[in-house]
């Protein structure tokens, strides 16, 4: 069975490209950068390239990246580094909606004994600036808002928010883990001073993230160890992962404009034929601010479980904000933050595309999924009167 | 991903007795959509033998809940209404080869449905023997204390954790989790006091010397703790046939409630281990 790969804010694809670069440093550039003869030492130079590549994707100097191990790491060096240099303020601002990387390192903070703001969304999953602007207080020491959302792709206004963060001198951390190579992020003239970004939602394997760090920041290391990125954060490099990414971030900024033609054509096409051909199905987050990969769609009285392994069984990879799927019992925490009704969070699919999806895969998708919930839908008890009328 | 046996799989991608029966004899619904499952059972049955002639169902949920559902009707159809009602939540998930701890409350909303279509068919009311009834413990998925008491008993459940996997309380905000770790104390300590009380418990014919032995073991182990709690003491003084002759010491000699204790507590504990024919009569000093 082919399989059909439409999951890609959970994991991606390994670029041939990526393995292909990584492969000597498992092979004979064995050596440890910080060693002082040659065949160690030659290897920190391919590190000075991929930091080199990682700046050009993001418009920093390379100076400012620290590598590290993946997103969620880079999440709790940002919050806790910085909480760390200001021993004296104790307020954080974050949002409903972001990843648990943030969302439970605030949560935990809180509960010792940290001052925790998280801003609401409204029905299309986007921020009050009002109510920014009245929670920053004279304690605040970090707003932590994500650039993208990785359930429904809505892309917060991070330049608008850093100029209300900024003028009352507070660090912005910015977790663009879904947005780094999506769509197009310039650092030199922004107002974020620390933005954490992830390998494997770029096509490289699982374990390699980095770190902006804007020069100036004070923050305390996360994990703290030798010397290496400045003492920024110890630990001996993980070589390969690191050229991965380099070669990924190179990468990513040739595709950016395919992401932002093909792949959206392709996103919206699978969108526009499911929101027409299937009665009762809704899109969650906001039509336009919004990555071009990633689409949220209810279809509601059905279970999202139930869909996904009906599509599971024809090669379709997708993921839900139904609660059966997520271990907990609740669906959603940013559908349910965005007021999405129950008998739509439960049954949200979240198709997440990227280069390498094909439009015969989109059509696939396209001819099988209304008939997967119909078929639910004649063993659901709820919504057989809605469903009827819409019908009519 | 969960891991779902063959069976659970073929009854949901095929699940079998799915609609309604439009003139049906009994009809169960338990669930609701904000919960994330739910469940309606419709029952045909042959009035003068209760026997269960055909089973139709309609479900929203997960995998499992569909395959629960589906696997409930294939095993109560030919069932008498009584034979039905002695199907439990683990022979749901046995027929279905297992479901994942964490999915057991699927098969419990199943049980749940079929109890509550024989309730109702039988013009009982529901309250009298289903698990509505109670102090709503977990305000999330609303399920009762007798609810949790029940799974905790019937499945032997030691952590709240459990109790979320078998009925979702306290899976939404957790508030909960307390109350639910009392329960699971609660239920262990009665089943540790009954067994004990099976240990010693009361043969049949007792030889005086065997009496004797016993009624020292008790007070010993079983009153004597409790009264020294409180700053009291007991002292056995004699037996003679079933009179047993005890002296309080320390803080119940002096105590108003003392024979209170002597009745409602020493002579019970000893009746209940011993024999039901001891009385306790206290000897002042």
């Amino acid at each position: 069975m082919k399989i059909i790969y439409v999951d890609n804010n959970a994991t991606t694809q390994v670029a041939p490209e990526v393995l292909e670069s990584m492969l000597p440093f498992f092979k004979n550039l064995y050596g440890n950068p910080s060693s002082m003869h040659i065949f160690g030492g030659q290897v920190a130079r391919y590190i000075q390239i991929a930091r080199e590549k990682v700046a050009a994707l993001l418009g920093c100097d390379p100076i400012e990246i620290v590598f590290t191990s993946c997103g969620t790491e880079g999440d709790n060096f940002s919050i806790r580094g910085i909480l760390e240099a200001y021993p004296l303020k104790r307020h954080i601002i974050t949002t409903k909606v972001e990843h648990p990387a943030v969302k439970n390192t605030c949560e935990y903070l809180a509960k010792r004994g940290y001052l925790l703001t998280e801003l609401s969304v409204n029905r299309e999953g986007m921020l009050d600036l009002d109510e920014l602007r009245a929670s920053i207080r004279e304690d605040t020491a970090i707003v932590s808002i994500m650039y993208a959302n990785n359930e429904t792709g809505v892309i917060f206004p991070i330049e608008e928010i850093g100029q209300i963060v900024k003028e009352h001198n507070i660090i912005f951390h910015v977790d663009a883990v879904q947005a780094v190579g999506k769509i197009p992020i310039n650092l030199k003239n922004s107002t974020i001073d620390l933005l954490t970004l992830s390998g494997h939602k770029l096509h490289t394997p699982k374990g390699i993230g980095a770190q902006f760090i804007r020069r100036g920041t004070k923050i305390r290391p996360f994990v703290i160890g030798g010397h290496q990125e400045k003492g920024r954060r110890g630990g001996t490099e993980n070589v390969p992962y690191i050229v991965g990414l380099g070669t990924a971030c190179e990468l990513a900024g040739k595709n950016l404009e395919k992401e932002n033609t093909y792949v959206k054509i392709l996103r919206d096409k699978l969108e526009d034929s499911l929101l027409n051909n299937t009665p009762n199905a809704r899109l969650n987050g906001h039509k336009t601010m919004r990555l071009p990969n990633t689409s949220n769609i209810s279809f509601e009285y059905v279970e999202g479980e139930a869909i996904l392994l009906h599509l599971s069984e024809i090669g379709i990879c997708a993921s839900s904000g139904s609660a059966c799927t997520s271990g907990s019992l609740e669906p959603s925490h940013v559908l349910r933050a965005m007021g999405v009704p129950f008998t739509a969070a439960h049954g949200s699919v979240r198709f997440s595309l990227s280069i390498y999806n094909t439009e015969e895969e989109i059509d696939f998708i396209i001819k099988h999924t209304p008939g997967i919930i119909k078929n639910l839908r004649e063993i659901s008890p709820f919504g057989r009167k809605e469903l009827k009328e819409s019908l009519r | 991903m969960w891991d779902y046996s063959a069976k659970v799989k073929d009854h949901f991608m095929n699940p079998r007795n799915v609609g309604e029966i439009p003139d049906a004899d009994a009809v169960g619904e338990v669930g609701n959509i904000t919960c994330g499952d739910a469940l309606v059972l419709y029952l045909k049955l042959d009035k003068k033998t209760e026997k269960i002639l055909d089973a139709k169902f309609r479900t929203f949920g997960c995998a499992s809940a569909i395959a629960s559902s589906s696997a409930l009707t294939e095993m109560i159809k030919g069932l008498t209404l009584d034979e039905a009602l002695k199907i439990t939540e683990d022979d749901i998930a046995r027929y279905l080869d297992g479901l994942p701890e964490a999915k057991m409350h699927c098969s419990v909303m199943g049980r749940d449905a079929l109890e509550a279509a024989i309730n109702k068919y039988r013009g009982e009311k529901i309250e009298a023997t289903h698990d509505d009834e109670g102090k709503i413990v977990c305000t999330c998925f609303g399920v009762t204390d007798k609810k949790i008491l029940r799974v905790i008993k019937e499945h032997n459940l030691k952590t709240a954790e459990q109790v979320t996997y078998y009925t979702k309380a306290g899976g939404g905000c957790g508030g909960c989790i307390p109350e639910i770790e009392d329960l699971i104390a609660q239920v262990h300590k009665e089943e540790s006091a009954m067994a004990k009380a099976e240990q010693v418990s009361k043969p049949k014919v007792l030889t005086n010397i065997q009496k004797i032995r016993m009624i020292e073991e008790v007070i010993n182990t079983e009153i004597k703790p409790m009264l020294q709690k409180d700053g009291g003491d007991i002292e056995l003084i004699d037996i003679d046939g079933d009179k047993v002759l005890v002296a309080l010491r320390g803080a119940c000699s002096q105590c108003v409630g003392a024979i209170t204790t002597l009745k409602n507590f020493v002579e019970k504990k000893l009746q209940e281990y011993v024999a039901d024919s001891i009385f306790v009569e206290e000897v002042k000093e």
